[in-house]
């Protein structure tokens, strides 16, 4: 039986529901509208007495500490994905919670790959009741068909640390899988055998969850140095033969472009930045991994050798080619978020300037300052944008569900935000007149950058006069669609969507921004 | 069992493009689609079936398509192409909109560095190419559509031309030899075709021939506007009779060589150096310069090798080429680069087409630069460095301007 939801309006004119998965919901309030007051939630106290002094917290299975941790129907589990589509470990997690007998649980990702296509007979059944994150593969698939009992909800990797400090979500147990960890819980993501980069995801879920497990495939003697969780927050440590499989690290989306208009665009967008005076001495920058923002990354390299100009730092999802860029000289620090493949891993190991991150010191809302917002570029992917620049990642102009936020959100807040996209993909328009889902208010979005020419946001007349003599091929973003409808053969008609929805995007302030309805049959 | 006819791209991976059938049959018609981009062009793609259908003529049978995303022409051209496959006695033709940024007009004297081919029957790849600013584009009729799909890439071909907006490149199209090559005329000639590549030209008349078909489809279709050859010599013989071919037509606006055929003919193979074909690539050279048009190079088949090609570049101007074939967008930037003046030529030739001016306003016969004395194809020679830079971009339409103050 499906449930009957109430919506309101919010402040960017998109209706939402009042309530989601149990929970009141603040609709969107504006970007900068909402402000929450009282204390940050906590966990509970603890204390030394409870735990081993010889500060051994091995336990010999999953389902032994899931047991010790307390798990019970209705509790929610949470878990990070440095490992992408390699995680091994969360699908043995729900094999042992559904062993023990466990209903209605729910999942708290950072991010599910579709590695955990097996956890859907656990949606089917019951033993996980909804899931909350970003969702690829078949997972995706299923919520977009709308078979899961509650909403996703998707947040961005800032959003996500919101809502465990606001106390919006609250993680009863936290699975944290370490590529190396000690003991007593001090762990570590840049080596041992499934070496991920960083653990910046499960930070905050080491932090704030009531119980939180390691796990891990190269139990070291302690200490394990260098440690990014602490033990002090962990509760137990189980050792598996393997945790992650660590080519599948490197995700898909991290390979370089060979289609020539995706180069085209990505060397308009390097021209762009320089052209508008952001590759300065000093300067900061922070690329995505698509093949896109990969390419732009290339040419703004050449551009800044050429130039004789150094970046003071670089945000990543490291890649090689960041990480070619700091052992170049190129730029100072890397402040590394993710890690996109097993050069940005060696990095991390090996460069002082190669710093690990987390969504709190680079996305999170609740924080005092964060270092999206002082980035003086951010160059971003997009499955739709529209005349008034807003833009969306999650859906495509079809309606089908399909991404995850990720920092997306978050990197809106930089100096100068930049979509680089094709104008249309196939006969799919990218550039239309209405988003089909709003992820990205308009107001954020300064440039969109496409095969048939560069748009400017009219809020961002400095831009538009810096560029002004470039000879860039500068255009109204509303004569691109038309060219491109034309193309396509006429304005395309609107996805059919039923009035039921399917999940909610969430601002990165925890309001509610759009929602997702499940498409017609 | 009634018999089938199919149009369309077969096997796996097919994009922007669709599949249709078409069985012939008593019964009336009936339209059945599946497409990739149902929730958005479901009753576009209807009403686009329905209405080529009508043009057509076709009243009765069934016609299927399996949709990949194909753009309004693509599906037009591949209907078209099983109804005649079907019917081939039917002369209706279904076309699309000519529309305004097709209608754009050239010059026989435009720069001609790059000319990127487009296989005729990969419709994917037209669709951005003008994007990479060829000089011109080559809708390929000839050797890279298989024998079976002349007739569909034909039709596809003809309605790119009046589809697409190829950004000012020069609109060329490649084809067949023989009668194949007359029925190629006939569908494209009226579409704002720019210039027509003759392939594996051997004798003058091969391009009086094509000439004389254009001029006679221009007439009967009473249109006023020029089209251009480029004659492609791809064997001995064609390169023997160089002379006779750049003079063949006073419409001819360059000679080409097609060096993989050309090597095939003399037995040996295409090297990286080229020696093989130096004779070859000079006699098209000194052919074309005679005739006062220009002399294009070949292709470079090596994609991934930038540093190969932009040897043959190098080679190729060395010998007096303007331009080279290109078989992918990536090689037209390197291809522009060889061919912009360094900045200390560039530098050297606005000196002296400066000095040209001053003299020619003083009504002094003599050019001096500095205290050196400036012959008259020096002058020429500075003009077209700078033409080439300015091509380029490397210099602003108005350096003079800038270069006086």
């Amino acid at each position: 039986m499906k449930k009957k939801y109430e919506f309101v309006k919010n402040a960017a004119g998109r209706l939402v529901p009042t309530e989601v998965n149990g929970k009141a919901q603040i609709p969107f309030l504006g970007v900068h509208g909402h402000r929450p007051t009282g204390q940050k939630t906590a966990p509970p106290i603890s204390s030394c007495s409870d735990y081993p002094m010889d500060g051994n917290k091995v336990i010999d299975s999953i389902a032994e500490a899931l047991k010790l941790a307390g798990l019970k129907d209705g509790m929610t589990i949470s878990s990070h994905h440095h490992f992408r589509d390699g995680d091994l470990v969360m699908n043995q997690v729900f094999d042992a919670a559904a062993e023990l007998n466990i209903k209605g649980l729910t999942w708290f990702p950072s991010a599910a790959f579709p590695c955990h296509g097996p956890l859907v007979k656990y949606l089917d059944n019951g033993v996980i009741h909804h899931i909350e994150g970003s969702l690829n593969g078949p997972l995706g698939k299923y919520v977009s068909e709308g078979k899961m009992d509650g909403l996703a909800v998707l947040r961005s990797h800032g959003g996500r640390w919101q809502a465990i400090q606001d106390g919006e979500v609250h993680i009863d147990i936290a699975v944290i899988a370490a590529p190396t960890a000690d003991m007593m819980g001090n762990a570590t993501g840049d080596r041992g055998p499934s070496a991920c980069g960083l653990l910046g995801f499960g930070l905050a879920d080491s932090l704030y969850a009531d119980k939180v497990i390691i796990v891990t495939d190269n139990l070291v003697p302690f200490p394990c140095i260098p440690w990014q969780i602490q033990g002090q927050n962990v509760d137990y440590v189980v050792v598996l033969d393997k945790v992650g499989d660590p080519e599948k690290i490197v995700s898909g989306t991290t390979q370089l472009t060979k289609s020539p208009d995706r180069l085209h665009i990505a060397e308009l967008t390097a021209k762009f930045v320089r052209a508008a005076g952001i590759m300065q001495n000093g300067f900061s920058f922070q690329a995505g991994a698509g093949g896109t923002s990969l390419a732009f990354a290339i040419y703004l390299k050449e551009m800044m050798k050429e130039a004789d100009v150094k970046a003071r730092f670089v945000r990543g999802g490291s890649t090689k080619y960041l990480v070619e860029m700091l052992e170049d000289g190129l730029t100072d620090f890397i402040l590394d978020g993710q890690t996109f493949d097993l050069e940005g891993v060696r990095s991390m190991r090996e460069n002082p300037g190669h710093i690990n991150t987390s969504p709190f010191t680079s996305y999170n809302w609740h924080g005092k300052g964060n270092f999206a917002s002082m980035l003086d570029v951010a160059v971003l992917g997009a499955t739709e944008v529209d005349v008034n620049f807003n833009a969306n990642v999650v859906t495509h102009s079809d309606g089908q569900m399909l991404h995850g936020i990720g920092g997306w959100q978050n990197c809106l807040f930089s100096k100068c935000t930049i979509l680089p996209i094709p104008a249309f993909r196939g006969r799919i328009p990218v550039i239309v007149d209405a988003v089909t889902t709003l992820v990205g208010p308009g107001e954020l979005i300064d440039v969109v950058i496409t095969e048939r020419g560069i748009a400017i946001n009219p809020l961002r007349q400095d831009l538009i006069q810096a560029t002004l003599d470039s000879g860039l091929p500068i255009r109204p973003i509303e004569e691109i669609k038309d060219e491109i409808d034309d193309l396509l053969g006429g304005i395309p008609q609107k996805p059919k969507l039923t009035d039921e929805p399917i999940g909610v995007v969430k601002w990165v302030d925890g309001t509610l921004l759009d929602t997702i309805y499940k498409l017609k049959q | 069992m009634a018999k089938i006819f199919q149009a369309g791209p077969q096997g796996e991976y097919i994009k922007s493009d669709c599949q249709v059938l078409y069985t012939p049959g008593p019964t009336p018609l009936e339209i059945q689609i599946k497409s990739k981009v149902d929730a958005l062009f479901s009753s576009a793609i209807e009403q686009l079936a329905t209405s080529a259908l009508n043009t057509l003529g076709i009243l009765t049978g069934k016609l299927q398509i399996i949709d990949f995303g194909a753009l309004p022409y693509v599906m037009m051209a591949q209907i078209e192409t099983v109804i005649k496959r079907a019917h081939p006695d039917i002369k209706a033709k279904a076309l699309p909109d000519f529309k305004d940024h097709a209608k754009y007009e050239t010059l026989s004297s435009r720069f001609r560095r790059t000319r990127l081919y487009l296989p005729g029957n990969q419709p994917k790849l037209f669709t951005n190419a003008g994007i990479h600013k060829p000089d011109s584009i080559i809708l390929d009729l000839e050797d890279s559509v298989p024998p079976g799909e002349k007739d569909a890439a034909r039709l596809m071909v003809r309605n790119a031309l009046r589809t697409i907006d190829f950004f000012g490149a020069e609109r060329m199209v490649r084809i067949n030899q023989g009668s194949q090559g007359f029925d190629d005329l006939d569908a494209i000639i009226p579409q704002n075709v720019q210039t027509i590549l003759i392939p594996k030209t051997e004798t003058a008349e091969q391009v009086i021939a094509v000439e004389d078909r254009v001029n006679f489809i221009l007439k009967q279709e009473g249109l006023k506007y020029k089209v251009y050859y480029l004659p492609i010599l791809e064997s001995a013989r064609g390169i023997l009779n160089a002379p006779q071919i750049a003079m063949a037509s006073k419409n001819n606006t360059g000679l080409a060589i097609g060096l993989e055929d050309y090597t095939a003919d003399i037995g040996v193979p295409r090297t990286l150096g080229g020696k093989e074909s130096l004779f070859a690539r000079s006699m098209v050279v000194n052919a074309a310069r005679a005739a006062q048009i220009q002399p294009l190079d070949s292709v470079f088949s090596d994609i991934s090798n930038e540093a190969g090609l932009r040897n043959m570049v190098k080679e190729a101007k060395a010998l007096g080429f303007e331009g080279l074939g290109c078989i992918h967008p990536r090689q037209i930037q390197p291809i522009h680069e060889e061919f912009t003046p360094s900045s200390e030529d560039l530098e050297k030739a606005m000196r002296i087409v400066i000095a040209a001016e001053d003299a020619a306003a003083r009504g002094l016969g003599v050019v001096a630069v500095g205290s050196k004395m400036v012959d008259a194809p020096v002058v020429l020679r500075a003009e077209h460095t700078i033409q080439m830079a300015i091509n380029a971009g490397a210099l602003a339409n108005d350096w003079k301007k800038e270069a006086l103050q």
